[in-house]
């Protein structure tokens, strides 16, 4: 086998990669908007149960969550009678989102804390309800602001897919390490793995400037 | 049996009792690697400061592409890379030593920002004042500079050693025995995996706490004007 030969499985994996990435930022960035707000909540229990999200996932490892979701989870459903056991795919998306989720709230609490108290005043000038103010005042301007970090998240989250390998998941370095088991070809195998995912850390880091233009499109000069 | 300790089976209580001085032992050795990764780190990334901010342009673009990369690919993957690259090579380390060199790579590439930052925040009037007294450059540094950047770079770095502690169980895959490892062969040997990952769990959350805590005092007590390195 040379090394040309490893590209179509290799292929395969990063496909497995490239769905898990967009699952699971998209998984997160719902979480990140709802537990970003909610912890900013006026609703006592809104606002402790987003504190509890944020500090239980931004506190642990996430290979520690995704062992927890895979190995631990089905024995607490076994021993409350329900079957929770969840196939790798689920496990691995249902981790890295909660994970990536947690560190995103911390993004979205801090960018609608930076939107100028001006702009709360004004809305109550001008008759706007909570929720009005929310929706159409505070989170249109705190999106660009948001959009920096969310580019380096997302870049970290599909670094952090390299980790579903662990529970079978046929992703990426799952491929590369078959091959390797297979060759022992160790130095052309990793050094390819290394490259493929710093291209589609580029790619995710292109797509990310793209939607920060997007989301900033209005935006005539920084204030 | 794990350690020469002996885990108790005879209810949930008394094996979750039993385990904890094995899941302190692997505790140890997490510490351990993010502690020693952590060294690398900072001086690696140190270096790449450097390199980075060189004048010659020859130096800093290499310097600035190796960052990127090392930033951009997973710590797993870079472990691998080390663990069954380098022994091709004849270089043959421990996996303790390949993980806590992992770590230490690729947090290298953040923490070269964090000190190009602190190092950029530090005002031009700065540099110019010392100009004006007519301060060698080496002084400049030591007396001006070094020391108005330490605050800023301190409460960053300890950021990164949380974020550090939590990767050490990535290391669990070339067989370091630290705390989630450690936790998983209880799980395997006694195929109740709940309690020991779930202390895992538990444990990292005291600890990621402590040392967030301790960041934040330590943030509080660093002088806001610098530290004099006298």
């Amino acid at each position: 086998m040379t090394w040309t030969d490893y590209i179509p499985p290799l292929l395969e994996g990063a496909w497995v990669t490239v769905q898990l990435t967009l699952y699971s930022t998209v998984l997160g960035a719902v979480l990140a908007f709802v537990f970003g707000i909610g912890k900013l909540s006026p609703n006592w229990a809104f606002k402790a149960v987003s504190v509890a999200y944020i500090e239980l996932f931004r506190g642990t490892s996430l290979l520690v969550q995704l062992f927890w979701l895979y190995f631990a989870l089905p024995m607490a459903g076994m021993a409350m009678g329900i079957d929770l056991r969840l196939p790798p795919v689920l496990a691995g998306v249902l981790a890295l989102g909660l994970n990536i989720g947690a560190y995103g709230a911390e993004v979205v609490r801090g960018a609608i804390a930076a939107v100028h108290q001006d702009q709360h005043e004004a809305a109550r000038a001008l008759n706007f309800s909570p929720r009005q103010t929310l929706w159409t005042i505070v989170i249109p301007q705190a999106i660009p602001e948001m959009m920096p970090s969310f580019g380096n998240l997302a870049v970290q989250n599909l670094k952090d897919t390299a980790l579903v390998s662990l529970i079978s998941l046929g992703d990426l370095t799952f491929r590369a390490e078959q091959i390797r088991n297979f060759t022992q070809d160790s130095t052309t195998i990793y050094s390819m793995l290394l490259v493929m995912y710093f291209a589609m850390a580029l790619v995710v880091t292109v797509i990310m400037r793209g939607l920060e233009r997007y989301a900033s499109r209005w935006r005539t000069a920084r204030s | 049996m794990l350690f020469g300790f002996e885990w108790d089976l005879s209810s949930p209580l008394a094996f979750a009792i039993s385990i904890m001085p094995i899941l302190l032992t692997g505790m140890l050795v997490t510490i351990q690697a993010a502690v020693l990764g952590f060294a690398v780190a900072l001086v690696l990334g140190l270096v790449w400061a450097v390199l980075k901010s060189a004048p010659i342009r020859l130096i800093a673009w290499p310097a600035t592409v190796i960052t990127e990369f090392i930033r951009d690919t997973p710590l797993l993957v870079q472990l691998f890379f080390l663990y069954y690259v380098l022994p091709e090579y004849g270089i043959i380390l421990p996996a303790f030593m390949t993980g806590a060199l992992a770590l230490g790579i690729q947090y290298s590439a953040y923490t070269a920002e964090v000190y190009r930052a602190g190092l950029q925040a530090v005002p031009a009037d700065q540099h110019e004042a010392a100009r004006a007294l007519n301060l060698s450059t080496a002084r400049t540094f030591t007396h001006i500079v070094v020391p108005q950047a330490i605050p800023r770079i301190v409460p960053a770095m300890g950021n990164y050693l949380v974020s550090i502690m939590k990767d050490v169980p990535v290391l669990s895959v070339v067989t370091v025995l630290e705390m989630l490892n450690v936790a998983k062969i209880v799980g395997d040997r006694t195929f109740d995996y709940l309690i020991p990952l779930s202390l895992v769990g538990g444990l990292y959350l005291i600890m990621t706490l402590v040392a967030s805590a301790g960041v934040r005092l330590l943030d509080d007590w660093l002088p806001k004007q610098g530290i004099p390195l006298k």
